[in-house]
């Protein structure tokens, strides 16, 4: 409170009220230099502290995790650094663990994206009908998304278990034998798929739902009275209108599948967990960097690592703007 | 533009006199903290000394009581420790504040599998405890463990782990064969080539669901510490490819595995703990502190139908165990030291081993009652004190490397694979090889 008091007192002098003539000609001079420098520099300065705290926890530790990648660093001893070029790049790449959990990335990223988009499609639809309690609805949709990775892994952890686990049980009800849903190597990618589904398509539905429904009602009025279906309502004049959204949707959850990391740590947990499973059957990338640098201890590889999903990352957007830009010019 | 230049113009002077207020209440806020008490802080006007302790799993000292003993024999001076479960966990934090040189407590606790990379490469962090604690009191191996080539101590032992069989003779029973300890014992007296032979006896009349062994990982790794060369040679080489205890663990394991002796859980995992609580396992491979963790997790139901006979063969071996160490760059080097000296006597061990059944590795303690006469109640009584003591006396000084805690723990997955998913030998070997060398690399 002591501050805003002498805050209203400046009110009352301000510089520009002076009398011009009252200065001297140089001084006036130097004044409009002030401003003029004012004018062109003030706007960068406040920008400024994005820039600086990018620069500080973004862009810094980017390219220094670069520099590490070049060198040989241990955990036991960090402050020891010794020059090795690009040999931690070569023996990664030379990884067939490497190349295991890119696979796995891979096929983990399309079976919990995929199947998420299209229910949050469908789920936004629903929601957007006409509903009693919508925010009831809207809320419970949203609340999975607001539960912490660590704690639904945990929760899928058990129902996934092989021994005495909550959808073992119900299959074995239905007549269904047993299946080691951690071990096996589809059934653990699906495993954790289904975590992210779970997660996921509460946030994708909202997005989807807020967007549609700035999609101008009279376009839906002319295509029924055109005659056209429910259906074909959606699908001529929903999904054109939802395009850049979902394209939107679909980048934001190709970064997230590629940093997928809590669901298979937790899934077994433990050691196995932090190498992804006793064969690496559902091991991502971000869990082979982890293992590499802090079960392992070796930093340069990890580093290594971390680098090669940036890459691989500018090349899915790569694909991504291409494929974006011919439906753009398709459909223009 | 002029307007928005006087308003710009005023803005920043606004925001001047608005950052010299926030300083000036800054400036008297933490004057106030000054002059305030703060109990935060490591020592107080009064002398008073904050001891910090950094330790993981269970050392047994809040379990026993010594933190309240040590400051009621020091009234100025006060013990706060935080545990880590996980040592996994516990460690890579540890080595991130030893490069930090911030945020180490006085006192820290080191796992034996990582103690040889610390005294390789970090040795100058610590203090020299070679003249605070007597080495000799120690068993002489686990003194070693922790000393540097120049005689420098960084550590001093805890618990060191000597290894026993722990089987249940209910089921034993049922199977026919003996429940007696000394019968047990006498029966794997050859080596843990017999156990597994009773292990096919056992599977022949085996109680239904039940299975002979956890997890054949644990007994590769009761072999293999049975062997003074295990990872590493004398001189520092990986020889895990060579060495003739891996060859012999490896072998049993894969021999268990094909015989389908073990119920392949990994170990300390939850499907783990369930078998255990449900009882379906007959025998696990039990270091001395492992007792400790059987009755917890069976619980009341298996109370006196556990017991615990003598190890396999006559080759003694230690498995797991810690150290204590003081940063160097601590504040209270001395004093943590000294409370180093006391909780590592042999009387403090022998109450901690009373309270939570780790085992003292201060040679002084077996002869105090308390270890000596000790039994468990839930392990049928059996006298653990005369057991391990013993045993503890003839275990090999075990080469350790800097890198064993990962080996051991690559080497187990593929065990692990062998059991659960029948991965052939050879492929397993090979996997377990090329996850080795990345860990060595």
């Amino acid at each position: 409170m002591a501050t805003s008091t002498p805050t209203r007192g400046t009110h009352g002098s301000r510089p520009g009220r002076r009398d011009p003539k009252a200065m001297s000609p140089g001084r006036q001079a130097w004044r409009s230099r002030l401003w003029r420098f004012d004018d062109k520099a003030s706007p960068y300065a406040y920008i400024a502290p994005f820039f600086l705290i990018f620069g500080a926890f973004g862009l810094y530790p980017l390219i220094y995790t670069g520099w590490i990648a070049l060198h040989r660093v241990e955990m036991v001893s960090l402050d020891q650094m010794d020059w090795v070029g690009w040999e931690n790049f070569s023996k990664i790449l030379q990884d067939d663990e490497f190349w295991t959990a890119v696979a796995n990335t891979f096929v983990i990223g399309v079976i919990s994206t995929v199947p998420q988009l299209l229910m949050a499609l469908g789920l936004a639809h629903l929601l957007n009908y006409k509903l009693r309690a919508s925010t009831f609805w809207r809320t419970v949709i949203l609340t999975p998304y607001a539960t912490s990775v660590a704690s639904a892994a945990l929760v899928f952890a058990l129902v996934f278990r092989a021994d005495g686990g909550l959808l073992n049980w119900a299959l074995d009800f239905v007549g269904l034998g047993d299946t080691n849903w951690a071990q096996g190597h589809w059934s653990s990618k699906i495993a954790i798929a289904v975590i992210v589904i779970w997660r996921w398509t509460g946030y994708n539905t909202l997005i989807y739902l807020a967007a549609m429904q700035a999609v101008p009602s009279d376009l839906y009025e002319a295509a029924s009275l055109d005659g056209a279906s429910r259906w074909q309502q959606f699908r001529n004049v929903t999904i054109p209108a939802l395009r850049p959204t979902i394209l939107f949707t679909i980048v934001i959850s190709t970064i997230g599948s590629m940093q997928l990391f809590g669901e298979p740590l937790l899934l077994e947990g433990g050691t196995i967990g932090a190498q992804g499973g006793s064969e690496h059957q559902y091991e991502t990338l971000s869990v082979y960097l982890y293992n590499y640098g802090w079960k392992l201890g070796h930093l340069g590889p990890a580093a290594a690592v971390a680098w090669a999903m940036l890459a691989l990352l500018l090349l899915i957007a790569a694909i991504n703007w291409l494929v974006g830009r011919s439906v753009r010019k398709t459909a223009a | 533009m002029r307007i928005t230049r006087t308003v710009a113009g005023r803005r920043r002077r606004t925001a001047v006199v608005a950052t010299t207020g926030l300083t000036a209440a800054a400036l008297l806020l933490t004057g106030c903290s000054d002059s305030g008490s703060d109990s935060d802080e490591a020592s107080d006007s009064n002398g008073k000394i904050t001891l910090t302790l950094a330790d993981f799993g269970q050392f047994g000292y809040k379990e026993a009581g010594l933190y309240e003993k040590y400051e009621k024999l020091h009234p100025n001076i006060q013990v706060k420790a935080t545990t880590t479960a996980d040592e996994q966990v516990y460690y890579p934090k540890f080595l991130q504040q030893l490069n930090a040189g911030k945020g180490l407590a006085d006192i820290q606790g080191i796992e034996v599998g990582r103690v040889k990379e610390l005294v390789d490469t970090k040795a100058d962090a610590f203090a020299d405890l070679s003249k605070v604690i007597d080495a000799n009191q120690w068993v002489n191996w686990k003194a070693l463990q922790a000393s540097t080539d120049e005689g420098k101590v960084i550590g001093a032992g805890t618990d060191i782990g000597p290894m026993s069989l722990c089987y249940r003779r209910d089921l034993f029973e049922q199977a026919g064969l003996p429940t007696d300890r000394e019968e047990v014992a006498e029966r794997v007296a050859g080596g843990w080539e017999d156990y597994l032979k009773l292990g096919e006896e056992y599977k022949k009349k085996a109680p239904k669901d039940t299975f002979y062994m956890d997890s054949a990982s644990a007994m590769y790794n009761g072999v293999v510490s049975s062997n003074e060369e295990q990872y590493y040679s004398k001189d520092g080489k990986a020889i895990y490819k060579e060495s003739a205890g891996v060859k012999a663990g490896w072998n049993l394991a894969a021999e268990a595995a094909d015989k389908k002796l073990s119920a392949g859980l990994a170990q300390f995992q939850d499907p783990w703990k369930a078998a255990l609580r449900k009882g379906s396992i007959a025998t696990i491979a039990c270091p001395a502190w492992m007792a400790a963790q059987i009755s917890t997790y069976a619980g009341d139901d298996f109370k006196g139908k556990w017991d615990i006979a003598r190890t396999p063969g006559d080759t003694a071996a230690n498995w797991g165990g810690s150290f204590l160490a003081v940063p160097a760059g601590g504040k209270h080097v001395k004093e943590a030291g000294e409370f180093i000296k006391w909780a590592t006597a042999p009387e403090q061990q022998a109450a901690v081993f009373k309270a939570v059944g780790v085992f003292p590795s201060n040679k002084g303690a077996y002869d105090l009652p308390d270890v000596k006469n000790a039994t468990l109640e839930y392990f049928n009584n059996a006298p653990i004190g005369a057991i391990y003591a013993e045993e503890a006396q003839s275990i090999p000084a075990a080469v350790l490397g800097p890198k064993d805690g990962v080996i051991k723990d690559s080497i187990s997955t593929q065990i692990n694979n062998m059991e659960q998913r029948g991965t052939k030998p050879d492929k397993a070997w090979n996997d377990a090889v090329e996850a080795v060398d990345k860990v060595i690399g």
